[in-house]
């Protein structure tokens, strides 16, 4: 039961935020000395964890082309294909780049888009960009509101189309986790084949409720109407 | 026969040749700290093949990784100003190459997937040409490789360094975040080693009413969002929660179809992901990244969906693992 203070540890570290390395760290070696292991059988387990785990880093070996292929215009290409898009409002193109997401990332495709690749530079600002088309200047809270669903649309996107492909972090660990430690055999290929449905149900309930944001921002608008409008009215007075 | 291993040393020396590149970045004001960094690294791929050979000791390995835990962990690294183009010629460069430019990043993937489906069968004199199990990985190698060229025919550039410079700067700009995923999986298995979900599955054995498997479906994809939201990763929670009770008692005793358990229960961990803090990666980045006041805004925006796809996934696993 001691050993459970392991799990502790991490939640103590996290919640008075250490940086997240030296409390995995520090974690590990807690629950290794309260399982009464030797502090060669620790370092053995660290060892043997790096070791048997390192199929998660080895996306690394893409960074090259994809760094080449940035310093050519990978994102001012991305921008301009999507640009093409840009008569949607608000929830449709996150819908639309919730749908591209998850399908670029089952493909493995998932350094594509990201909040400093694609969120920051182009998703946010061209959902703002419909919104304010539809409703004129954006108040402070439907702006944050906009772009909070703009990266949610990325992470969303990311998460649950990712695993349908087979060369992924997490589809490694499975199969790598389970054929190591229950002497079975897994492949990739069945386990991204399960991941299909949940695909499918994160793309309708999130899509929805995207397409739902459209409605309720022309709530928030309605609601915030008379003030922002007052506002307007004052800043043009004030132009003159 | 082509070994996953040699893939692991290409990916070693790629971490290595960056390495020494930074060394010598006086750009970079951590740059002994960060060569240092990246450098073990590299050296770990190398010295792991013979630690999963049971040809050397594991322990040398453990002290590299806790001394590149403290080298990140005490912010010894850090990052030199990356040799790149500038906005307008990135410009003038994307209006002439147009969608070329994707076809390199799309031909990773296409060759990854050739090679875990087609090559995978092929055989040389009675021996399979990838070594089998790794067919993926080596497919990952070998789409890497390829989309490396395709990429330098399309932009036209020969020197090999120009690549390697911008590989190195994006490993930078990710810095030792980059190590998490992998010490998350390292502190699973030490988890799993000192009985941690031996002793989660006992506690849930008592609290979980007998051969109820509905049940017992539930309570691992809740307990694989908790544990995420705990430890910010669901890498992290898959083995606890696996070992406590996917393995032992949905896949051995109830004799739930393994890779529909595994598949959607590492999903029902990443509805976990959506809704914590802890993930700072996916959730407290993009707050910061798009100048929220609320950091918690993606978060709020994910709840729902969170909440939704965690009832989706227990569903899927009572429909089509029994």
């Amino acid at each position: 039961m001691i050993v459970l203070l392991g799990v502790l540890v991490v939640i103590l570290g996290f919640a008075t935020r250490r940086n997240p390395l030296l409390v995995v760290g520090v974690a590990g070696i807690a629950t290794g000395l309260l399982a009464k292991l030797s502090p060669q059988e620790i370092l053995a387990a660290f060892g043997n964890g790096f070791a048997s785990s390192r199929s998660v880093t080895i996306f690394v070996i893409t960074l090259p082309v994809i760094g080449l292929l940035e310093r050519h215009g990978l994102q001012e290409q991305a921008r301009t294909l999507i640009g093409r898009l840009g008569k949607l409002t608000t929830g449709r193109f996150l819908a639309l780049y919730l749908l591209l997401r998850q399908l670029t990332a089952a493909l493995g495709l998932t350094s594509i888009g990201g909040p400093a690749q694609s969120v920051r530079p182009m998703v946010a600002p061209m959902a703002e960009g419909a919104a304010e088309r539809r409703h004129g200047p954006l108040p402070e809270r439907v702006r944050e509101r906009v772009r909070s669903y703009s990266a949610s649309a990325d992470t969303v996107g990311l998460f649950f189309g990712e695993d349908c492909f087979l060369a992924i972090g997490s589809i490694l660990l499975i199969t790598g986790f389970v054929n190591t430690t229950y002497h079975t055999h897994l492949e990739p290929l069945q386990l991204a084949l399960w991941a299909i449905p949940t695909a499918v149900c994160a793309f309708l309930i999130h899509g929805f409720r995207l397409l739902r944001l459209d409605r309720s921002l022309d709530h928030d608008f309605a609601a915030s109407g008379g003030r922002s409008a007052a506002e307007g009215s004052r800043t043009a007075e004030e132009a003159k | 026969m082509i070994k996953a291993e040699w893939f692991y040393w290409l990916v070693g020396a790629v971490f290595l040749a960056m390495a020494a590149q930074m060394a010598v970045d006086r750009t970079n004001p951590k740059r002994l700290g960060s060569a240092a960094f990246w450098g073990l690294l590299g050296g770990c791929f190398f010295y792991s093949s013979w630690v999963v050979e049971k040809k050397a000791p594991a322990e040398p390995l453990g002290v590299a990784v806790l001394a590149m835990v403290c080298l990140g962990g005490f912010q010894l690294t850090g990052r030199g100003v990356p040799r790149t183009t500038t906005p307008e010629q990135r410009a003038a460069s994307a209006a002439r190459l147009g969608s070329k430019l994707f076809v390199p990043a799309l031909t990773i993937p296409l060759v990854a997937v050739v090679c875990a489906s087609a090559v995978k069968h092929w055989h040389i004199g009675g021996e399979p040409v990838l070594e089998a199990g790794s067919e993926t990985i080596l497919g990952l190698g070998f789409g890497a490789i390829v989309g490396l060229l395709v990429g330098m025919a399309v932009v036209r550039e020969r020197r090999p360094a120009v690549p390697l410079h911008a590989g190195r700067s994006l490993l930078e700009s990710m810095g030792w975040a980059l190590l998490l995923p992998q010490l998350l999986a390292v502190l699973g298995s030490i988890f799993q080693e000192a009985g941690v979900g031996t002793q989660v599955g006992k506690i849930t054995e008592q609290v979980l009413p007998e051969g109820q498997k509905y049940v017992a479906v539930a309570v691992y994809c809740v307990g694989m969002a908790l544990f995420t939201v705990i430890m910010g990763n669901a890498f992290a929670a898959f083995p606890v929660m696996t070992a406590a009770i996917g393995w032992p008692v949905l896949i051995q005793q109830m004799h739930g179809d393994a890779p529909v358990v595994l598949a959607v229960g590492m999903l029902a961990g990443f509805c976990g992901t959506l809704v914590t803090p802890m993930a700072a990666n996916f959730n407290l980045v993009p707050a910061a990244l798009l100048e929220l006041k609320d950091q918690y805004g993606p978060i709020k925006a994910q709840i729902p969906t969170a909440g939704a796809l965690l009832v989706c996934n227990i569903a899927i696993i009572s429909l089509f693992a029994f």
